[in-house]
């Protein structure tokens, strides 16, 4: 692991991996979306909008699987000061926070034609919409410090303290849930789903992955890119005969 | 211990002489409970029914009022440094800085709650049972908002920063709080709901002061 905390070399390796993860998600995506939109059967109570699940459902797993990556990389940072790490976890959090909010809309159209209404308080989306607040305090706290590096060890802290939090949240709505509202929703029993839907819901949900993979890797490497980008300016300055040494151009 | 309970009662001074947050906040918290009528209608059965929600809310709302100021004074006077230099470890520093929080706020928000709930026309069986969930959640909501407090100091905008930090970390102790007195309001058992928030207290009395601590040391670099 600490081979790739070196940014140069993360940089060369990311820029050989990415067109192929690209490739891969541009292929994953566009198969599922054959399968999914032309191929699969419509649902016999659902009709086509049984289609939306096809992006609400990976979304909902990329959504979750962003904010593990996300505590994950959290934790390497703060226990070995890997640099990589805390860029990783700063990256990974607007694309967790974009796919929440896409799960929620998608859920919320999806919702409408099934059970009459834009929202329900229904467990799983009311805990998306928690998870949705925690991405949005993490890149909060992110860009509220003047020193970059603190923000990021701060949000490091919050982010480890809500991955302790998010299985008691996820408990406890799903509790208040089923007290609150009897079981009206009924939903597609994962186990009994139909070949037919399960192959493009597994190709969206990998396609969605590797999406993430390839923008996560982008966003590393830009920001990788602009901290080299802040040191060539401030050598620059400090480098220059008759700078001011005070510092006042930097501002 | 005795380091402890001098980290206590130099904050229960401090709070006594400057005029303490514990007045504005049960002020907050009655005036917010005393809108709630005015905002949804004089209905006996309305306001019985939603009772415990709203006690509940406001109390999490004034218990978040005071927290920006917990670790901010002693943070810009310097005073903090000075404190992390003793040989006292800061996660029990954090405790003692808990503790008297929760005396200058959540003990007062405990006994203006049932006073409140008069107010409300809560049923006469919710009253023991939204003492011992307010006695069991109030001390989780400053633990968990210490460590908030923690994180966003010397951040811009701490104070609004601190509510989106903290609020979503809350949700189980508000289900789990009002879903006790609901059960008690109804003749149902509220033992296990009021386990599960003494369990939820456990968990965060070790790991909050060790999270808060670590966002201490990071401030003070």
């Amino acid at each position: 692991m600490h081979r790739f905390a070196n940014p140069a070399r993360f940089l060369r390796l990311a820029s050989v991996i990415q067109p192929w993860t690209a490739a891969v998600t541009l292929l994953l995506i566009g198969a599922g979306l054959y399968f999914g939109l032309l191929v699969s059967p419509a649902d016999y109570q659902q009709g086509e909008t049984v289609r939306i699940m096809y992006v609400h459902v990976p979304a909902a797993w990329v959504a979750m699987a962003a904010y593990s990556c996300m505590a994950g990389a959290s934790a390497v940072g703060l226990i070995w000061k890997h640099p990589l790490a805390d860029l990783i976890a700063k990256s990974a959090s607007p694309i967790g926070a974009s796919f929440t909010f896409l799960c929620l809309v998608t859920g919320s159209l999806w919702g409408k034609p099934m059970w009459g209404t834009w929202w329900a308080w229904d467990a799983r989306l009311t805990s998306m919409l928690i998870l949705f607040f925690l991405y949005l305090g993490h890149m909060a706290l992110l860009n509220a410090f003047d020193d970059p590096g603190r923000g990021m060890k701060a949000a490091a802290i919050l982010a480890l303290a809500g991955f302790v939090n998010v299985p008691v949240i996820k408990f406890s709505v799903d509790w208040w849930n089923t007290l609150h509202q009897p079981a009206s929703v009924t939903r597609l029993g994962m186990p009994k789903i139909d070949p037919s839907m399960l192959l493009p819901l597994l190709l969206m949900g990998v396609g969605f992955t590797m999406f993430f993979v390839t923008v996560l890797l982008l966003r590393v490497r830009l920001e990788v890119l602009a901290a080299k980008i802040r040191a060539i300016r401030l050598t620059q300055i400090h480098g220059m005969p008759g700078a001011d040494p005070s510092g006042e151009a930097l501002g | 211990m005795s380091r402890l309970s001098e980290i206590i009662r130099r904050d229960l001074r401090l709070a006594l002489r400057q005029g303490s947050d514990s007045v504005m906040v049960v002020t907050f918290f009655v005036l917010t409970v005393v809108l709630f009528p005015f905002g949804l209608g004089p209905e006996t059965n309305l306001l019985e029914r939603t009772s415990a929600g709203v006690l509940w809310v406001t109390a999490l709302l004034a218990s978040m009022l005071s927290l920006d100021r917990l670790f901010l004074a002693d943070y810009e006077d310097g005073s903090l440094e000075l404190l992390a230099l003793t040989p006292t470890a800061l996660e029990l520093l954090v405790i003692g800085k808990v503790v008297a929080h929760w005396l200058t706020t959540g003990l007062p928000l405990m006994v203006a709650a049932p006073v409140l709930a008069v107010l409300l026309h809560m049923h006469a069986d919710g009253f023991g049972t939204l003492l011992l969930t307010m006695l069991l959640g109030t001390p989780t909501l400053s633990l968990i908002g210490a460590m908030g407090a923690a994180l966003v100091l010397g951040a811009r905008r701490g104070g609004v920063l601190l509510s989106l930090l903290v609020l979503p970390l809350y949700v189980p102790v508000l289900i789990l709080g009002v879903g006790a007195i609901d059960a008690a309001v109804q003749g149902l058992p509220a033992d296990g709901l009021l386990l599960m928030l003494g369990g939820f207290l456990l968990g965060a009395l070790p790991l909050a002061p060790w999270a808060a601590a670590a966002a201490l040391r990071q401030a003070l670099e």
